[in-house]
């Protein structure tokens, strides 16, 4: 906003400080030959002494010129902001009209109060009608009869469950979650490869049920999900069952809530629940991914609903996050393309030797016990399985070395055909030994409550350039 | 009167429409697209040998994967080469 060359006052009556330096606004007018404009927050009669003021009772100028506290003195030359001060101060006061013997008789230096523009309901507004005037979705209008949550399914939006219906109103709220402009874009989204706003993504947070502070979560999943190594295309069109698994790690995970304790790939989190909930709605709504459509999988899984979760931090173990090479205090999410969850149930062995053999076993049957290489998997550690790792002083590098020797295949014993199963590895690769998952085909996390001896493994989809790669991003606030 | 803003990306994906079906092969190049699935390429050359026999100008193309779209170059390929296409997407 415009101002004209000379110096500019805001101030307000409600302000003792303001009142106090009344007879210096009139003074400095007087005597400094500048042009002097005086704004009033809250009453253009104010001050008297200058036979009051111009009226910004709407703030407009006030958040123009970003004032937080009154009085605000400024100069302007040719349009431009030279100098500002805050409060009373004679000192520099008198440095920015050039007029000496200000205030003679006032104490040198008084502080002053807050804008009104930061009492919170104010500044709150403002934001609002700022993002509200920053949108550019198309309105889709509701008839007067209808009902609004009728309405979303109506509409082919949902994935089968109520959502929050995404009014003007709450999209701005969620926007308030980034410091992203709404019309950044986020991501290409497969299969219509649509370009995805920050605005689209927060539309479908917002009825996925997510709170502000969960969106730069939502923003970094849809960005990772839609990378070309990801494949997002491919696993949406897979006949198989995997769809995008969440997984969140550093300060951000607890700062939103989130859950790795207790119940962590189950139900009642809202942050988990509703993170992955939005990320599958923005491949719905913006991406056109939808089943039946390009979404062709036989059976699917409950998982594609929602599947995000935090890791446990600060164990000798690390993360995922930390073994990709990303410190504690880095906010990071890992999208892994994943199927249903396994159990594996192992309550007596007290070694890491027997439990690494017990794990081993159950991950044999990933996919298929005879299939190796292609599929990967997502090892859950629980708390009281690492503790066993722990007490024997094993690494999780040293737990990936012994597994992946047990995790060796004979091709021979796992070929087509072979104990009569026709279903296992091509023929020509029967004299070789066979990993059963290939390099970085294998996550390793950790997660669950306290009690209990049990881990779990996610089954992956097709793993590495063949299908998809598990993709770490940090999370931008 | 409610207004919710729109979810959706707000464009149907471009309208892709299909060439016209020929009436007769007569003369036409047919492509044959092996998608990499298990076994297409058991039913293509079984495809390719009959329309062969029968005279008929056949272009073999694969997909590296069937995951994946098939890339643009080959897509394009196909498309200035031929004049129909024949896709083998089954196990």
């Amino acid at each position: 906003m415009i101002q004209p060359d000379g110096l500019v006052a805001i101030v307000k009556r409600d302000c003792p400080t303001c009142v106090f330096i009344a007879p210096v606004l009139a003074d400095m007018r007087e005597r400094s030959g500048l042009t002097l404009t005086i704004y009033s927050q809250d009453d253009p009669l104010f001050p008297e002494s200058t036979h009051g003021s111009l009226d910004d009772t709407d703030l407009v100028v006030s958040f123009a010129l970003n004032i937080e506290a009154v009085p605000t003195l400024l100069r302007f030359k040719n349009g431009v902001e030279v100098a500002r001060t805050v409060g009373w101060s004679r000192e520099h006061w008198e440095e920015i009209c050039g007029v000496s013997d200000l205030g003679v008789g006032l104490a040198p230096f008084r502080p002053g109060c807050g804008s009104r523009t930061q009492e919170p309901a104010i500044a709150e507004a403002h934001d609002l009608a700022a993002h509200t005037a920053a949108l550019s979705a198309r309105w889709v209008s509701i008839g007067e009869e209808e009902d609004e949550f009728e309405a979303t399914f109506d509409r082919g939006w949902s994935d089968g469950l109520p959502l929050v219906p995404p009014t003007t109103l709450r999209v701005a709220r969620m926007l308030a979650g980034t410091n992203r402009a709404p019309h950044d874009i986020v991501a290409v989204v497969p299969p219509n490869l649509v370009e995805c706003t920050v605005e689209k993504v927060a539309i479908n947070a917002v009825m996925a049920g997510c709170r502000p502070d969960y969106l730069p979560v939502v923003l970094a999943a849809v960005e990772a999900s839609c990378t070309d190594t990801f494949n997002m295309h491919g696993l949406l069109a897979t006949t198989y069952f995997s769809g995008p698994v969440v997984i969140v790690n550093g300060p951000i995970s607890k700062a939103i809530g989130m859950n790795s304790g207790i119940n962590a790939l189950g139900q009642g989190n809202r942050a988990n629940a509703t993170i992955g909930r939005a990320l599958q709605l923005v491949i719905r709504n913006v991406g056109g991914g939808r089943p039946g459509g390009i979404d062709r999988a036989t059976l699917g899984q409950p998982g594609k609903y929602t599947f995000c979760f935090a890791e446990h931090e600060g164990t000798s173990w690390g993360t995922i996050a930390t073994e990709r090479g990303f410190t504690p205090t880095q906010n990071v999410v890992t999208i892994f393309a994943g199927e249903g969850v396994r159990g594996v149930v192992d309550q007596l062995s007290r070694t890491p030797e027997s439990l690494t053999r017990s794990i081993a076993e159950c991950l044999l049957t990933t996919a298929h016990p005879k299939l190796a290489v292609a599929f990967d998997a997502m090892l859950i550690i629980s708390p009281e399985h690492l503790r066993v790792f722990e007490e024997g002083g094993w690494s999780r590098q040293r737990f990936r070395a012994e597994l992946e020797e047990l995790l060796l295949l004979d091709g021979g014993a796992h070929s087509r055909g072979s104990r009569e199963i026709m279903e296992g590895m091509p023929e020509e690769l029967s004299e070789m030994q066979l990993p059963k998952f290939r390099e970085r085909g294998l996550l390793i996390a950790h997660a669950g409550g306290a009690a209990g001896l049990f881990s779990a493994i996610v089954g992956g989809w097709v793993g590495g350039s063949l299908g998809s790669e598990s993709v770490t991003l940090e999370i931008d606030q | 009167m409610t207004y919710l803003l729109d979810p959706t990306g707000e464009s149907a994906p471009a309208t892709r429409e299909c060439t016209e079906r020929p009436l007769s092969l007569k003369g036409l190049t047919i492509g044959l697209l092996d998608i990499r699935k298990a076994r297409g390429d058991v039913f293509l050359d079984r495809i390719e040998a009959l329309l062969t026999e029968r005279s008929f100008s056949v272009l073999r193309f694969s997909k590296p994967t069937f995951t994946k779209i098939a890339p643009i170059d080959l897509r394009h390929e196909i498309s200035t080469k031929c004049d129909v296409v024949i896709e083998a997407l089954a196990d």
